[in-house]
């Protein structure tokens, strides 16, 4: 009898561990990022981290929002989230038939996926985390000074953004075992409001050159990396309540 | 039976009673306050940023420790105050929130507060949770960065709230002379 009672336990457990996301462990290291701060020039320390294997899928934000109903997009508080939140799903609580449920969420707000993440016991990756893992190809933790992979990874920028999405986590993992960084959607990240694409000025005279208080505004770029600069532009131009078709996320958490 | 009866009509009174009781009107969906944010003082009082609805507030974030842009911030304030009629200044209150939460102590803002020459009464200096610097900047519409040395990148903004937390005007244009936009908005807002 408790064998059996063991059995119906631990059934639930197996059938679902093929389907849920998991969090991949990234050690910590040295890393040169493509975006030249004037405060921190060189190679910036990343602390460990872990970061979920691949993008939040509609089915696993459906749960949350079934969870949360002050995230239903007919509940959610328009500070929140614009109003093409969610819009392709056919109703709050419901996703259409078929790869829906699979396919990465998208038109989601920074609040909406900080609160998912937070609900997760996790935070959104800085973006200093989103760029070190997507640095790396299937082999090499480090990819972008080989000049084909570049051009492989701006392949998929130059595709219609009408075509239907993948499935999530459908390629093949790179060197972290993450999936799909690049191919599959742009993501949030923690701190999008902290690309502060502008040069610093702290002249009063004119107003349109004092929005910084402080030092530090993003000078110089490596033009290189032009696929990483691509998600910068995207992410500096965005509001919290914003959402995109094409824009999703995953979750991140301190190294245990 | 009656008895049930009378026992039942009681308990329906009673429940309607209890239902009749003044409900708080739900906030606008556009208001600020649905974050459930909560601040300490410089008085170390602790309190949710939803219980300055009520009254129109001007609203900007800064950092203790900058030296140029943010003392501005605080004069421009200052400045907007000035160009109002008592009556109107008493209406309007005044909300500074921090950047820096883990370095702007309650003894760090009230030694700001002191410096600084802030009127306690109607201005409010706070350290928010650390978690929701990010979601109150998004709110607002502040951009910024956490440096290497320690100060803070940040976009310098003035926010008017109405008495339910919308957004009523902004103005990035910060220093001695009011945004006379932005001080237009500020007298609409607080006309009775």
């Amino acid at each position: 009898m408790r064998a059996l009672a063991v059995g119906c336990l631990l059934f639930p457990l197996i059938a679902t561990a093929g389907l849920t996301n998991s969090y991949v462990r990234i050690p910590g290291g040295d890393f040169t990022t493509a975006l030249k701060y004037e405060d921190a020039l060189g190679a910036v320390r990343i602390a460990p981290f872990e970061i979920m294997r691949r993008p939040v899928t509609n089915a696993e934000f459906l749960a949350f929002v079934n969870a949360h109903p002050q995230w239903r997009r007919d509940r959610i508080a328009s500070v929140f989230a614009g109003s093409d939140y969610l819009a392709h799903w056919p109703a709050p609580g419901q996703l259409a038939p078929g790869e829906q449920g699979a396919q990465p969420v998208t038109r989601v707000s920074w609040f909406a996926a900080s609160a998912y993440c937070k609900a997760q016991g996790a935070r959104l990756p800085r973006w200093l985390e989103w760029e070190y893992v997507a640095a790396a190809d299937d082999t090499r933790r480090d990819a972008r000074s080989d000049a084909a992979w570049r051009e492989r990874i701006l392949g998929w920028y130059a595709r219609p953004a009408s075509r239907p999405l993948p499935r999530a986590g459908a390629q093949a993992p790179n060197a972290y075992g993450v999936q799909d960084m690049h191919g599959v959607v742009w993501e949030w990240t923690e701190d999008y409001s902290a690309l502060l694409v502008a040069s610093d000025n702290r002249t009063q005279d004119d107003p349109e050159r004092s929005r910084f208080c402080g030092a530090g505004a993003l000078s110089t770029l490596d033009r290189e990396n032009y696929a990483v600069l691509m998600r910068v532009a995207m992410l500096s131009s965005l509001a919290g309540s914003d959402t995109t078709m094409v824009l999703g996320f995953r979750c991140a958490r301190q190294g245990r | 039976m009656k008895r049930i009866s009378l026992v039942l009509f009681s308990i329906i009174v009673a429940a309607s009673a209890v239902g009749a009781a003044p409900t708080p009107i739900p906030l606008p969906r556009d208001s600020v306050y649905h974050l459930a944010a909560q601040f300490t003082d410089a008085q170390s009082h602790r309190f949710a940023w939803s219980s300055k609805r009520g009254q129109p507030q001007l609203v900007s974030m800064f950092y203790t420790s900058c030296k140029f842009v943010c003392p501005m911030i605080v004069e421009s304030g200052k400045v907007i105050e000035q160009s109002l009629s008592a009556d109107e200044r008493a209406r309007l209150g005044v909300t500074l929130i921090s950047l820096d939460p883990k370095r702007d102590t309650p003894q760090v803002l009230a030694r700001m507060q002191r410096e600084r020459d802030i009127d306690p009464a109607r201005w409010t200096l706070v350290r928010p949770d650390p978690l929701d610097v990010g979601a109150i900047a998004g709110l607002l519409g502040i951009r910024y960065r956490a440096l290497a040395d320690g100060e803070f990148n940040h976009t310098t903004v003035l926010v008017l709230l109405d008495a339910d937390g919308r957004v009523v005007a902004r103005t990035e244009q910060v220093g001695g002379r009011p945004d006379p936009s932005f001080l237009a908005a500020v007298r609409r807002t607080l006309s009775p």
